[in-house]
């Protein structure tokens, strides 16, 4: 075993364990390297020699003069196997085995009182239901408190302003509004763009060319910008939050905070809220800039409507309403985002795995909350008939 | 008895300015416990990263178990990888899986054996390495840091190593569990024929289990021999390490044990 060379584990090459019923039924021969690469061979051996065993008999001898080799795993199929034979009412010796695999023998003996596992429980259809109903409400809940929470931190905050930590609203405003700047410039420039190419066929047909400026400035400003912005951003900065905070509670920082008086929700959560709350208005007024940047250069393309006569016209269409609406969302948006990231990051359980699903839940649950917000402040303007 | 599992000619180490080994060479035989010590940051941790193939040394020379390790392609690492286990100083074991599925991975990895057998096997390195049989189904973070170590012990155990590395096997641990890891570690050799080297900086596990110890220090090799040689040391390094506070006190214990 020791001066084994170097050979790749395979079962190939080995020479052959065995076990097989010796001389008389009173006795088992054991050959061979016992080793773990040949640990299934000797198994399927056992299984098939212990079947073929008389049911009697007292005592039994189980020669292992031959065995060449023995590991811990050759040894536990030994101890299991004569374990087996006891269960079934014989006195099992062994005979011929050398001192140092008898040594451990004893030792596998000793340290496997019961190494049998039971197998994990296995749940059933309708308790899955359950738990998932049950996983689902808690998380509702918990997001619900921890909003509460949130905005209790925020109130002490306000009454001791000096416990703000002014720094740290700085990077994250760093982070997530002048680094998201090229994005979400980019991509609001493009949904202008296409935007302009898809209404320029239809309002060509009926003459309407002047139109592509309402079409473009209401669409973007209104509804189009501040949704893209939000959705990049939870994409970029909600997972962003959730994989931080989710890796410091993985490495008991979290912990560390509470214990040096530090609450974890002012120094990682009112923080980025607040900076979010800072810059997300501020990107989307950029992307509404950008956005009817990319429609003016395809009216122009495509319609022949020029420069300041789209801007002209852009001022007749999009009303200072539409437009604070528009912004006015993103502060509602960029909560959201930051609490929900901020929320799942807390809810890692010590596992890399955690903070991996953890990430990917915040971003989804961030996203979709953001489109269903958006939904309702649709159906509450149209109410209002703003 | 006295054939080389690892052997180091003249390892070089540097980062950037930093020069972290000098010339150093040692060899680690056959059937013995050895053991690394040095002040933090001396790197006796990188000189194991290196011998696991895991970061290249500057120059020199890393043979085990009789081949040069430096340079291979991950694929020609790979029966050594298989017959060494590596134990690192956290642990390092799969949160997202069970203690269970951490060993019985590795065994299913390498060999094609069923669910239910590697499972067995599994089971039996846990409790080799002294856990109780309901922390094989635990996760990683449920453990305590004890158990956590002894849970990594299992899973470098798992292929039946020949040659077993261990980064810091007792630190962080209460006095107890500190000497179960002692016993285990001199168990494990006497049982299994195993050949040991570790790096620690645990002044007890020394006097208690190591056969060798090599102390380095500037880049170098201060001292190499048993306890009792180095304790006689005249090294002013090697008597401030072992004849300070702390290291009197593990020596009388020592010399009482005796």
């Amino acid at each position: 075993m020791f001066n084994a060379p170097i050979t790749p584990l395979s079962t190939a090459s080995l020479p052959a364990a065995d076990i097989s019923p010796g001389a008389t039924t009173r006795e088992l021969r054991c050959s061979g390297e016992w080793l773990l690469p040949s640990a299934a061979q000797i198994e399927a051996r056992i299984d098939a020699t212990l079947k073929a065993m008389p049911p009697d008999g007292d005592e039994l001898l189980i020669d292992a003069q031959a065995i060449t080799a023995l590991d811990t795993s050759g040894a536990w199929l030994l101890h299991r196997t004569r374990h087996e034979l006891e269960l079934g009412g014989h006195v099992v010796r062994f005979t011929g085995l050398r001192p140092e695999f008898e040594a451990l023998l004893r030792l596998i003996a000793t340290r496997t009182a019961s190494a049998a596992t039971a197998p994990p429980p296995v749940s059933g259809f309708l308790q899955r239901i359950g738990g998932n109903a049950w996983e689902s409400l808690r998380g509702a809940l918990g997001l619900l408190s921890f909003l509460g929470a949130s905005a209790a931190a925020l109130l002490r905050a306000l009454a001791y302003p000096r416990r703000i930590r002014w720094r740290s609203i700085l990077y994250n405003l760093q982070t997530t509004g002048v680094a998201a700047l090229p994005i979400t410039g980019l991509l609001a420039f493009l949904l202008g763009i296409v935007i302009a190419y898809q209404g320029a066929e239809q309002l060509s047909r009926v003459g309407a060319n002047i139109y592509i400026a309402d079409l473009v400035g209401l669409s973007m400003v209104r509804e189009l910008s501040p949704l893209i912005t939000a959705i990049i951003i939870a994409g970029r900065s909600g997972s962003a939050y959730a994989a931080q905070i989710g890796t410091m509670k993985v490495t008991e920082e979290v912990d560390a905070l509470r214990t040096i008086g530090i609450g974890p929700l002012d120094l990682l959560v009112l923080p980025k809220v607040i900076a979010l709350v800072i810059a997300l208005p501020l990107l989307t007024v950029y992307t509404d800039i950008m956005g009817v940047l990319g429609g003016m250069v395809m009216a122009r393309a495509q319609l022949d409507v020029g420069y300041t006569t789209f801007i002209d016209r852009l001022g007749d269409a999009v009303s200072l309403t539409s437009f604070l609406i528009g912004v006015g969302k993103a502060p509602v948006f960029a909560v959201i985002i930051a609490l929900v990231g901020c929320y799942q990051g807390f809810q890692v359980n010590g596992s890399a795995e955690s903070v991996g699903q953890q990430t990917t839940r915040s971003v989804v649950q961030s996203i979709f909350l953001v489109i269903l917000v958006d939904a309702l402040f649709s159906i509450a303007f149209s109410w209002l008939d703003i | 008895m006295n054939t080389a599992v690892i052997e180091i000619r003249d390892l070089n180490t540097s980062f950037g300015d930093a020069v972290v080994h000098r010339d150093v060479s040692l060899t680690v035989r056959r059937g013995e416990i050895f053991a690394l010590v040095g002040g933090s940051g001396c790197g006796k941790s990188t000189m194991l990263r290196e011998i696991i193939m895991l970061q290249p040394p500057v120059s020199g020379s890393i043979r085990v178990f009789g081949s040069e390790v430096i340079g291979l392609s991950d694929e020609q690492a790979l029966p050594f990888r298989r017959r060494w286990g590596v134990m690192f100083e956290r642990g390092a074991l799969f949160s997202s899986l069970t203690v269970t599925e951490n060993v019985a991975m590795v065994i299913r990895e390498h060999t094609g054996l069923e669910a239910a057998l590697a499972g067995e096997i599994a089971a039996l390195k846990i409790a080799l390495a002294g856990l109780p049989p309901d922390a094989g189904q635990k996760y990683p973070s449920e453990l305590s840091g004890g158990m956590r170590k002894r849970a990594a012990l299992a899973r470098a155990l798992a292929l039946d190593p020949e040659l077993l590395l261990l980064d810091e096997p007792t630190a962080g641990l209460d006095p107890l569990s500190a000497a179960g890891i002692d016993e285990l570690v001199r168990h494990l050799r006497d049982a299994l024929g195993l050949t040991i080297m570790m790096v620690t900086h645990d002044l007890d596990l020394l006097w208690r289990v190591a056969d060798r110890v090599a102390v380095l220090g500037e880049g170098r090799i201060l001292g190499e021999g048993t306890m009792q040689e180095l304790a006689r040391s005249d090294d002013a390094l090697i008597r401030e390490y072992f004849h300070g506070p702390r290291g009197r006190g593990a020596l009388e214990q020592a010399w009482n044990r005796k």
